[in-house]
């Protein structure tokens, strides 16, 4: 990481760039910086601020006492208590299951693994439309699964297993590629002094290896938390989006605006936003100290 | 059974400590690659295999039907747009970031982050919210012709948003890496700013930079929250093929003709094309920083 060489500056370069020797005059060394500023903050501007104030404004426009009336209705309070336990699921299988591929991925060698770590990349690049197609063919009628399950009175699709499912899988990648490379950074060292000192193979991941990847852990459960929560595209095809039923926040928002009932729509949307930005919060210190911890 | 240490001497390296157990290590390895195959590899086999193994007359002949093909083109073209320009504005970004100091930077980060955290069917409402015909922007940009919402620049503008942290992420920690005297020497000896930036920093960054844009380029061919309210999705004109996807297999919901076997068609490609993405990333990321590299 750290350069093996040092350079050695003259004195008149520490601070700001030296002036070149052409006829280029000290306004234009502040003036260009300044506009690329301009431009970046602009660009930040249009894309996602002001659309941020866009969406609070249309949800306060008829009055507070409409927020109030969304929040006591069964269906969005229904659709909330979905959403959040599909995300609870989800986080907890992929964290468990992440940090074991993470931990093969990233101690482990066997013949295939560049591949094996493709494979986890792909749920980011395939469309969760595709995700919820794939359960369909896997469990719907006339699907793989379908006899089995079928026989036995579980219902997969058009219910929460294949809800929870999908969202699985489309949250797979956050926690292990978050934690692989501080597992990288980390060595085997401690660890093997934890061995050779006498501990059990359990002991030496909750006492030496948990601790040190702990910040690129919740970095990564914290992104797998927002990808689940914000859902939508696999989750309207698997769940078939039922009223009051496997209704979840991000499908109502997507019915509301379907039926023209628009102020609920950027209601919930806007309540979603908010606990998006609290686990932004949460994710930048987390990676701030993840950053920290990897050096 | 007590896991003690045992040192196995390797021919040419440091003397490396493993557990005693093998079967530990087989266990481990085995169910990583268990959960990956039943929770990957398995519903990848069943979009292949009623997507391509219906025959390639079917993946034809659906593409050919119900404004299919008009749904790849536009996906495509925007995907493209999207790469490109987020590509140039993501480096510009990171740029900033890494090498201006000036008030608010640390917001500014984590404003980029935003997308990352937000919904995105909510960015595909906020969008609205701003930019559509009854709002203040939305009506005043009407007014003087230029439509975006429930047109393509509304499309445009939503796969910017999500996936404007790419390709800054990307190429952040490069910079971060990339030594400020390089670009200090190259302007002593008189180069220009743009000069320096061509010559000098660009080079290091276009790995980061293809491997931003092309992650870019893969969400943005299969994104569908921030699409589906934004578009109108009307057909031929601002249907995208992932809400195209989406109508085919419901279509109750919203009134398009078909089924699975069409769905299954052109999720194919799509996922074909994005596999292919997938891959060609990899390649470029492990050329550079390698991350899990054997």
């Amino acid at each position: 990481m750290s350069t093996t060489h040092t350079h050695e500056r003259p004195p008149q370069l520490s601070g700001a760039p030296a002036p070149p020797p052409r006829r280029r005059g000290a306004r234009r060394q502040k003036l260009v910086p300044g506009i690329l500023l301009a431009v970046a903050l602009a660009y930040v501007l249009v894309l996602l601020l002001g659309p941020l104030a866009g969406i609070i404004y249309n949800a306060f426009k008829s009055g507070v006492s409409v927020v109030g009336q969304t929040f006591t209705q069964p269906d969005v309070l229904h659709a909330f208590y979905l959403t959040f336990v599909i995300m609870l699921v989800t986080v907890v299988v992929n964290t468990v299951f992440g940090v074991i591929v993470a931990l093969t991925l990233a101690r482990d060698r066997f013949p295939g693994k560049r591949l094996v770590s493709a494979l986890v990349d792909l749920p980011l690049a395939v469309s969760p439309v595709i995700v919820g197609l794939m359960a369909v063919l896997l469990f719907g009628r006339g699907g793989w699964f379908e006899p089995f399950f079928a026989a036995r009175g579980i219902q997969i699709i058009f219910a929460l297993p294949s809800m929870i499912l999908v969202t699985i899988f489309i949250s797979i990648p956050f926690v292990i590629r978050e934690v692989v490379p501080v597992l990288q950074e980390l060595g085997q060292e401690e660890e093997q002094a934890a061995w050779t000192l006498g501990a059990s193979r359990t002991q030496t991941f909750f006492r030496v290896t948990l601790p040190n990847i702990r910040w690129g852990l919740l970095y990564g459960i914290a992104l797998s938390a927002a990808r689940a929560i914000g859902e939508v595209g696999a989750v309207l095809i698997v769940s078939g989006a039922i009223q009051g039923q496997t209704e979840t926040a991000t499908l109502l928002i997507l019915r509301s605006f379907d039926q023209f009932q628009d102020q609920q729509g950027y209601i919930v949307a806007l309540t979603l936003a908010a606990f998006s930005i609290l686990l932004l919060i949460g994710i930048e210190t987390f990676k701030r100290k993840r950053t920290r911890e990897a050096r | 059974m007590a896991d003690t240490a045992i040192q196995i001497q390797r021919p040419g390296g440091r003397p490396r400590f493993r557990p005693a157990t093998a079967a530990g290590r087989w266990s481990l390895r085995g169910v990583a690659l268990l959960y990956l195959a039943l929770f990957i590899l398995l519903p990848v086999a069943a979009i292949l295999q009623r997507g391509f193994g219906t025959g390639l007359d079917n993946l034809t002949g659906a593409l050919s039907s119900f404004g299919a093909w008009n749904a790849i083109k536009l996906t495509l073209i925007m995907a493209v747009l999207t790469a490109v320009i987020n590509g140039g504005f993501g480096t510009l970004l990171a740029y900033v970031l890494v090498r201006f100091r000036f008030p608010g930077r640390s917001l500014l980060s984590t404003v980029v982050d935003l997308p990352f955290a937000i919904p995105t069917l909510v960015a595909g409402v906020m969008l609205v919210a701003l930019y559509g015909p009854s709002s203040v922007v939305g009506g005043w940009l009407g007014r003087h012709g230029i439509q975006i919402a429930f047109a393509p620049p509304g499309i445009l503008l939503a796969l910017l948003f999500v996936t404007l942290p790419l390709v800054v992420r990307s190429v952040q920690p490069v910079l971060l890496e990339l030594d400020p005297a390089e670009e200090e020497a190259a302007r002593v000896l008189g180069a220009s700013q743009w000069t320096t930036f061509r010559k000098v920093v660009f080079p290091a960054l276009r790995p980061a930079i293809t491997a931003g844009s092309l992650q870019a380029l893969a969400r943005a061919l299969g994104e569908f929250g921030a699409v589906v309210i934004v578009s109108g999705n009307i057909p031929n004109k601002t249907l995208t093929a992932p809400v195209l996807i989406s109508q085919l297999i419901n279509p109750t919901s919203y009134g398009a003709s078909g089924g699975p076997d069409q769905a299954a068609a052109v999720s194919a490609l799509l996922f074909g094309l994005a596999f292919v993405i997938v891959l060609v990333t990899e390649k470029i990321s492990s050329r550079g920083s390698g991350w899990l590299k054997t």
